[in-house]
């Protein structure tokens, strides 16, 4: 049991670090700690792609004489456009998060979601 | 060529808001002209493609699988067609009805987000590797979350809020699977990938890149117990936009999942290797259910017709799960079907809240006298919603039906027959409301702008006319699946 957890840990930490990141989206209730929590998902993600490319005592992938072995670099290229996507994502997400509190005053979910109600009772009625 | 279908939307979204800083005008014309043109290629390569096969073009002039590879075949053929074409009545639509929805300085923002997310869905159908795959659908997720935070009323806020936070979470899964294909194959292009998964089908590896991938395109598709993102997106979006999202939208995530299930594994997996097709069945079977009986519960139109979609979403998984020739064919047909159908409804529902500002059924009273045109078309799309024969929403639900029975699915029946009831109750709701009750202002006719209704028009006569004259979609579709299932 100690020696699969050893031999793949770089697996296991991805996965924790994804199960804290999905538990912070579900459960927390302020949405910046949200986005954080979005945020630790994501790069669990981009360690698990990068850990996935590494090869033992690779070297980089680059036209030198001693680079025999060397690691996957699709892997660590593809990362570099999941990285870019995770920023643009962020930043639409704390671009809303400001607009949200402006018209709000509050970023705790269940203070809104208590507004929104009463607003759509009122239209009801 | 191909090329340029992706190409010109991504330049006009460039183009918007440095034209628009001269004259807002500018803003709409220019992504009118890129929609004209963006059609215009999308007919050449249909030509080609039904002339030819299959049309293609490396990127880099790189062959696949080391290369990026855009592809259009008889699937994303039809596909190409219907959200082309939504595009380009979209961008009409939404001149008149934006305006008045969306503050004077956003506006040539709007038509830059409105192209830029034409670019990620005509990208995602128009890809060959699984990877861009990914970076699209975030294109067209970044974006959409954008437009429907430009809503007008604050709920607009939270709605587009929790779809950023469910959408990540389904594109995130969709990377994750990814890269669990990415180590068993090492490959992306998804036809080299379908060849190199065939003998490692029993690898676990393989099973979690699959649950991982169809998990993420559910939560993007909005299949019911994953659905709580999209009545409000669409209900609080600005009008067009709500129209864009329900008649493109969910229709891609659908074809990524039909492309994932049976391009990229094979039916042999879906079905044989793990349950996954039986389960998927009964999946279906309780959105359709579920959609159709919490639209009766809703007071909004736009939030009706939202969760009308949850239902209609669950027609077309039951074909893609049922995975006979017949109810494939069913369900390409209905994701045809319900873009032109919810198009039209949503284009109604917006002209109604530009005209009159009024969003509830039960304030709708005796609108039909005022707006006599706009509510003919609203009771012709919504029967072709029901399923009324010689309508195009009657050729999908028989398509379905011959399916089940095929397969000898015959619970199917009982349960397609009572969300067609179901659905003739929800929107005869609208109808009773808006002809057989007296309003309290007489007021004289108040249609639309023609700019507004002459979209709706040519959306609901396709309605009908592709439910009367059909060679043309059975042609599409039966290619489709002839590559899908594989002769």
């Amino acid at each position: 049991m100690l020696d699969l957890i050893l031999s793949k840990y770089n697996y296991w930490i991805s996965i924790l670090l994804m199960m804290i990141g999905l538990y912070g989206m579900i459960a927390k209730n302020n949405l910046i700690k949200k986005i954080i929590g979005m945020n630790i998902f994501q790069v669990s993600v981009f360690l698990f792609y990068i850990s996935m490319g590494k090869v033992r005592d690779g070297t980089a992938p680059i036209h030198w004489d001693r680079a025999l072995i060397y690691d996957n670099p699709i892997p660590h290229v593809l990362i570099l456009t999941a990285i870019v996507v995770s920023i643009s994502t962020t930043a639409v997400a704390l671009a809303l998060i400001i607009r949200i509190y402006k018209n709000f005053q509050s970023i705790e979910e269940d203070q809104i979601l208590k507004v929104l109600a009463r607003e759509e009772n009122k239209t009801d009625s | 060529m191909i090329l340029y279908i992706v190409i010109i939307p991504l330049f006009v979204s460039l183009l918007t808001p440095l034209f628009g800083m001269f004259n807002r005008k500018y803003a709409y014309f220019i992504s009118l002209l890129g929609a004209i043109i963006t059609f215009l290629f999308v007919i050449f390569t249909y030509k080609k493609v039904v002339t030819h096969g299959k049309e293609y073009y490396w990127f880099g002039g790189f062959e696949p699988p080391f290369g990026i590879e855009y592809v259009v075949d008889g699937l994303n053929l039809i596909l190409l067609l219907i959200i082309s074409f939504i595009y380009l009545l979209v961008i009409i639509y939404s001149k008149k009805s934006s305006e008045k929805e969306i503050e004077d300085k956003r506006l040539s923002l709007f038509y830059c987000l409105l192209n830029l997310f034409f670019t990620g869905i005509l990208g995602i159908v128009v890809t060959g590797d699984i990877f861009n795959l990914y970076v699209f659908v975030e294109i067209a997720s970044l974006s959409s979350y954008t437009l429907i935070a430009l809503g007008p009323k604050r709920q607009s806020l939270m709605a587009s809020y929790n779809y950023l936070i469910l959408g990540t979470i389904g594109a995130t899964f969709v990377l994750i699977g990814i890269g669990y294909i990415f180590m068993a194959t090492g490959s992306l292009n998804m036809a080299d990938i379908k060849s190199r998964l065939v003998p490692i089908y029993h690898s676990k590896m393989v099973r979690t890149a699959f649950t991982f991938i169809t998990l993420g395109l559910c939560l993007k598709l909005a299949l019911f117990p994953l659905h709580i993102w999209l009545p409000n997106a669409y209900a609080y979006a600005p009008s067009s936009v709500g129209a864009l999202l329900a008649a493109t939208g969910t229709k891609v995530s659908a074809y990524a999942l039909i492309r994932v299930l049976y391009s990229v594994f094979t039916i042999d997996f879906d079905t044989n290797v793990i349950p996954f097709n039986k389960v998927f069945v009964f999946i279906s079977l309780i959105a359709i259910l579920a959609g159709s009986f919490l639209a009766l519960a809703q007071k909004n139109l736009k939030k009706m017709l939202a969760y009308s979609s949850i239902g209609q979403i669950g027609y077309i998984t039951l074909g893609i799960a049922m995975s006979n020739e017949i109810s494939l064919q069913g369900s390409v047909l209905h994701i045809f079907n319900h873009s032109l159908m919810k198009c039209a409804l949503f284009f109604i529902a917006g002209g109604i809240f530009y005209k009159k500002g009024i969003e509830n059924i039960n304030d709708m009273k005796g609108i039909a006298k005022e707006m006599p045109f706009t509510m003919a078309f609203f009771v012709i799309a919504g029967l072709s919603l029901v399923g009324v024969p010689l309508t195009v929403g009657f050729l999908s639900k028989w398509y379905l039906l011959l399916g089940a029975i095929s397969q000898k699915y015959f619970f199917v029946i009982p349960v397609i027959l009572i969300s067609s009831l179901l659905s003739f109750i929800y929107i005869w709701r609208v109808i009773e409301t808006a002809y057989f009750k007296d309003s309290n202002s007489t007021k004289s006719s108040s249609e639309m702008p023609l700019g507004m209704i002459a979209p709706v028009a040519v959306v609901t006569i396709l309605c009908i006319y592709f439910g009367i004259f059909t060679e043309l979609p059975l042609l599409l579709t039966k290619e489709a699946i002839r590559i899908l299932i594989g002769n």
